[in-house]
């Protein structure tokens, strides 16, 4: 019984991973061709264009999987599902509602969610280095950089809710969770959503893949399924980071309904939050690679630095 | 840190009450996965591939994290995978691509020490084997489940082990200064840059003011970068 448990959990999450980044996908479609003036696909499925990622993935399947000849071949081949993995096992982790409503629980899961989004970066790396191309060693190089850089402001703000809560265990912080933790966590969030944003390589801050600058940075040379997977690991990657900022900062599964529907809470939170990711994207412009690192050191570290702080002094006065 | 915390955890060593010669599936696991970490880490040092060598780093140190798992120190296995996968292997990536990263075999990546640093593998590894095999001998360490949780490891960290702690810390605080100083290079500082020597607003390649402030440019910049990208 304990063991139908798991699997059913963990293929629950499998299906969860395979679904709602196409549905973030389309939304982007969609809201970013209505906010620049144009309809977005319309034909694929016939309502609205509802299937144009799986004509997309169709396509993708059905190209030729080209290796050059000066790359790596074995890393070459393994770099995409060392970029996507991690984000399955992250989203392992992440509860949806109360009373157990989570693939595993993980004691120290916050803990476990960060660790293992950082080893997607390798995977990128390896994409950059094996390619056997300069723009491809050129954007791996800049995604370790600014990943490197993001992950430490990151780190601090979730440790931020680590501490107002008193636990790592990401259902314990959203039990714990109370309506004023939105303005006092309010610096965190900011903090985490960007640096989350910045890991992700969206814009504003996706200079290491800037397509006009150099070409699409470490997947340059990937054609077919392979590039789709990396494609893939970007939109589960804005899943992960809006439903992190949601359970984390957002308080999950709480709101105005009884706790059975929480889950309809932590989905609605979480897909605002992807909005938001698609929204920045339309809105802002490409940063500098140089504007990008001094954000990151001279903005984001304080202001996490500024909310730890923050936490702590407010944590001793209450308890 | 992690077997202090499990010897915490797990409290006074009792004698053997178990045989050895019946394993569990953890144990046969372990052992296997240990197999598996051996042979990466000895790949790691052997391979004539410079990244290759960071990437099989990348099995052993993963492998690690597995096994801290199977000793239920669910914590510390996280924080293995958080600081040597997520940042010590990609920094080490980072420098070998920025440096020199052939694809392919770099015929002049072996060094004339690698018998010294034979010698000091082996006597580092025969005297913490010994140390190990004597300390503990036939004794059982019950591992319950939870026995390495934050909670736990938290405790005793800060509570039985706070001076070795904090020293440690001063230690890296002195070694992340250290860097910063040999990083600045103090032997070959580049004099700054005299005011009134950068022309503003001349067509590129006019009268050589373009290499003036080729020149000139990088060390004004580089106060400001240098710290942030050490740290």
């Amino acid at each position: 019984m304990n063991l139908f448990d798991t699997v059913l959990r963990c293929v629950a999450t499998l299906v969860v991973f395979l679904t709602l980044p196409l549905v973030i996908g389309q939304t982007e479609h969609k809201v970013m061709a209505h906010m620049q003036g144009r309809l977005g696909p319309m034909y694929a499925g016939g309502f609205h264009g509802w299937a144009q990622l799986i004509a997309d993935g169709v396509k993708f399947a059905q190209k030729e999987d080209i290796v050059p000849a000066g790359a790596d071949r074995r890393i070459f081949q393994l770099a995409p599902a060392v970029s996507l993995l991690p984000y399955l096992f992250v989203l392992l982790a992440i509860p949806v509602g109360p009373d157990g409503f989570v693939g595993q629980a993980i004691d120290a899961g916050l803990f476990f969610v960060l660790a293992v989004m950082g080893v997607g970066v390798i995977g990128k790396l390896m994409a950059g280095w094996a390619s056997a191309n300069k723009f491809s060693l050129l954007g791996g190089l800049r995604t370790a950089a600014q990943l490197m850089s993001y992950e430490l402001p990151m780190v601090l703000a979730a440790a931020s809710v680590a501490m107002a809560a008193g636990t790592l265990s990401l259902p314990g912080i959203v039990d714990a969770w109370q309506w004023y933790w939105i303005p006092w966590q309010i610096i965190g969030a900011f903090v985490f959503f960007t640096a989350g944003l910045a890991e992700l390589q969206r814009p504003p801050f996706d200079m290491p893949v800037a397509d006009s600058e150099i070409i699409f940075g470490a997947y340059t040379e990937y054609t077919g399924l392979r590039f789709a997977l990396f494609l893939l690991s970007e939109y589960v990657g804005i899943l992960v980071v809006s439903a992190l900022t949601a359970v984390l900062f957002l308080g999950g599964w709480h709101g105005p309904l009884p706790d059975q529907l929480g889950w309809l809470w932590t989905l609605l939170k979480t897909f605002a939050l992807a909005f938001v990711v698609i929204w920045l994207r339309v809105t802002y412009p490409r940063l500098r690679e140089d504007q990008l690192m001094r954000f990151a050191w001279t903005v984001l570290i304080p202001l996490a630095l500024v909310q730890l702080a923050l936490t702590g002094i407010i944590k001793v006065a209450i308890s | 840190m992690s077997a202090a915390a499990l010897l915490a955890a797990t409290g006074p060593l009792d004698p053997a009450a178990r045989s050895f010669l019946s394993p569990t599936g953890v144990e046969i696991v372990f052992l296997l996965v240990g197999i598996a970490v051996l042979g990466s880490a000895v790949v790691a040092v052997t391979t004539k591939q410079l990244v290759h060598a960071a990437l099989w780093l990348v099995a052993a140190l993963g492998g690690l994290a597995v096994e801290f798992l199977l000793l239920t120190a669910e914590f510390v296995a996280w924080v293995q995978v958080l600081i040597y996968l997520g940042s010590v292997v990609v920094l080490v990536l980072f420098g070998l691509m920025l440096t020199k990263a052939p694809i392919g075999r770099s015929p002049d990546a072996d060094s004339k020490n690698r018998w010294v640093a034979l010698v000091v593998a082996l006597a580092s590894a025969g005297t913490l084997v010994t140390l190990v095999v004597d300390a503990f001998r036939t004794s059982w360490i019950d591992l319950g489940a939870g026995g390495g949780s934050a909670a736990v490891t938290g405790a005793s960290l800060f509570r039985t082990w706070v001076l070795p702690f904090e020293a440690l810390s001063v230690l890296l605080l002195a070694a992340l200064v250290g860097a910063i100083v040999l990083s600045r290079g103090a032997g070959r500082r580049v004099p700054a840059p005299r005011s009134g020597r950068i022309r503003a607003g001349r067509p590129v390649g006019s009268n050589g003011t373009v290499a003036q402030r080729a020149a000139a440019a990088p060390p004004a910049e580089a106060p400001e970068t240098a710290p942030a990208e050490e740290s």
